[in-house]
Order: C-alpha cells, then sequence, then structure tokens
C-alpha cells in the first residue's frame, strides 16, 4: 500500500468509526461505510487538510469510494 | 463568564464557529447548552457538548416557531434563566450558492430568509422572556453590505440579519439586553464548503487583509466572549468585524495582485 493510501484509508477509519477490513478500495463512503452527506464533506475537507490538495466540488462528487479518494490525491497532492 | 449560562445554537462540527465560540466560552467559566437539528447533526453536537461537560442538547429545527417556543420553555424549566444566546444558524439551497442572484427562486428566497435571518428575531423574542438586565444575545453575519461572488441570497439574507440586530438592539434595550452581530472573515466550514468557489475566498482575504492572514474560530470566539461578557455592557446595535481587517479596504495593494 503506497503511503498516500494508508493515510487516506487512517482518515477514513478515524472519521468513520469504521473497522479497517471494511476500507478497501472499493468500498463506498456511502453504500458500505455509512457515511452521511455531511461525512463525504467532512472527509473532503480533512483530505484537503492532510495533502495540502484542493479538491473541487465538481472534483469532491466523483470521489464515491476509497479507491477514488486515494487515485485523486496521489495525482493531486502538492505534499 | 463564571456563573453566566447561555445556548449554542449552530454546532455541525468541531470546525463550526459556533464550536469556536462555545469552547472560548467554556474556557472561560460558563454553562453551556447547545441546539442541533436532526439525527446527522445530533450525533456530531452530543459527543462535542459532552467534551465540554454539558449535557443538556436540545432537538430545534428554526424553522417551525412550536421548536423554538420549546427549547426556551425547556431551558426556563432546568435554567430558570438564560444570560445569552450564540446564534450561528444559515441556509440556502446550495444551487443557488453559485451564479447569479438574479437566479433566486422564490422558495429558497423565502426559506433562507426564514431560517438565516427571521430566526434570530424569534429567539430573541422568546429568549428574551428568560432573561435579565445585563444579558447579550450574538449572530453571525458576512459582509453584507457588499457583494461578494456567488454568496448571493445568502448575503441578502446578512443584510436583513444585520438591519435586525438594529431594530432587536432597540427594542430589547430598553430591558437592558443587548444584540450584537460579529462579522467574521472566511473560514474552512462545513457551511462555507457550500460557498462557489469559497477557496478562491480564503486566498484573496489571505493575501489582502491588513494582518495578512484569514482568521479562525478562535479568533471568532474571543471577540463573542468579550460582547457576551460584562467587558461589553456599553455595546448594542454593534456589528463587530472579526476579518484581519479585510472590511477597511478600498483596493488591494498591486504589490499583492500576483497571488
Amino acid at each position: 500500500m503506497s503511503d498516500v493510501a494508508a493515510k487516506v484509508k487512517k482518515i477514513i477509519i478515524e472519521h468513520l468509526g469504521v473497522d479497517e477490513a471494511k476500507v478497501t478500495d472499493e468500498a463506498s463512503f456511502i453504500d458500505d461505510l455509512g457515511a452521511d452527506s455531511l461525512d463525504t464533506v467532512e472527509l473532503v475537507m480533512a483530505f484537503e487538510e492532510e495533502f495540502g490538495a484542493e479538491i473541487s466540488d465538481s472534483e469532491a462528487e466523483k470521489i464515491l469510494t476509497v479507491g477514488d479518494a486515494i487515485r485523486f490525491i496521489e495525482n493531486n497532492s502538492s505534499k | 463568564m463564571q456563573g453566566k449560562k447561555g445556548l449554542i445554537m449552530g454546532v455541525a462540527n468541531d470546525r463550526s464557529i459556533a464550536w469556536g465560540i462555545a469552547k472560548k466560552l467554556s474556557e472561560h467559566g460558563a454553562e453551556l447548552a447547545f441546539t442541533y437539528v436532526g439525527d446527522a447533526l445530533k450525533k456530531r453536537v452530543i459527543p462535542l457538548a459532552e467534551s465540554l461537560g454539558s449535557k443538556f442538547t436540545l432537538d430545534c429545527n428554526v424553522e417551525k416557531k412550536e421548536e423554538i417556543v420549546k427549547t426556551f420553555s425547556e431551558i426556563k424549566e432546568k435554567w430558570s434563566n438564560l444570560d445569552f444566546v450564540v446564534h450561528a444558524i444559515a441556509f440556502s439551497d446550495k444551487s443557488e450558492l453559485s451564479g447569479q442572484y438574479l437566479n433566486t427562486s422564490r422558495e429558497n428566497f423565502s426559506n433562507s430568509m426564514l431560517i438565516s435571518c427571521f430566526s434570530f428575531t424569534e429567539i430573541c423574542k422568546e429568549a428574551s422572556k428568560i432573561m435579565k438586565p445585563g444579558s447579550s444575545l450574538i449572530t453571525l453575519t458576512y459582509c453584507a453590505d457588499k457583494v461578494i461572488p456567488n454568496y448571493n441570497v445568502m448575503g441578502v439574507c446578512k443584510a436583513a440579519l444585520e438591519t435586525s440586530v438594529k431594530y432587536l438592539s432597540v427594542d430589547l434595550g430598553s430591558n437592558g439586553i443587548r444584540v450584537n452581530a460579529i462579522s467574521a472573515g472566511p473560514i474552512k466550514t462545513l457551511a462555507a464548503s457550500a460557498i462557489g468557489d469559497a477557496k478562491f475566498l480564503y486566498k484573496w482575504n489571505e493575501n489582502h487583509s491588513p494582518l495578512k492572514r484569514n482568521v479562525d474560530i478562535n479568533d471568532v470566539g474571543g471577540a463573542a466572549v468579550y460582547l457576551l461578557s460584562d467587558l461589553a455592557a456599553g455595546v448594542t446595535g454593534e456589528i463587530h468585524y472579526v476579518d484581519a481587517g479585510y472590511n477597511i479596504i478600498g483596493m488591494p495593494n498591486p504589490k499583492n495582485m500576483q497571488a
């Protein structure tokens, strides 16, 4: 697992209070990890803070799974 | 704030301005109650309230008058009187917080005004019934006398809210109750994330404010403690800027225009 992937998963586990085993690349925030619509906004803000990335609204709307988040940050992180 | 009891309305999470205010008030010895609306916010607010030693949380949807009335009757029952209220509540359909104000819908205009402006008037009315002279209420506003891109209907609501503060300060002034607003610079909150191009706002404010930075929820919290305490006993009807000074700038320094 890449450094970014590990950090992203750690943020998700802490924020949503979910079991590590559930946080697979394919897991959907809302359908599989029980996130509500506020959680998804809060997660995007947490990613931006951790990685110095800027995630626009239209980009954020496409981040539906754990893998989507990892890929986006790997391609756009400034840190 | 030792010995004072107050209600905090509008915490969503630990980035909320209302949370920054609550923390500062608690540090200064105030006893707090919190309202939330619905289960999604309930599960966020209850642990935060508990972290400040408060188990007094109430569900209050300010769209409904009876819920506002009920909130203050429950406070009266538990505390008998109230020393302060923090109103940090606003709402607009996100789709109307980008593009042109001209396209605001009738429905969203009415709803945004009800939640973001009128709720404060109704809260002042109900809260003042259980307040003694020297009590204080504050609300949160933003840049209501100027145009901010994408802020649209919320800017109009904030203008109405600021004028409400002035009328309310006169109406409640005869009872010795003070009403003020804090106009905070842009802060990365859940609510602000709904505003189109909000990221540009933060950068612009950081580059062009006299203090060359953005404010945070602790900055606002400090100003709120002052306005809600007896230190501000002679202050009412005021729009107090906590914005790193940005509001006084007429034109940015050309040297800062690169970013």
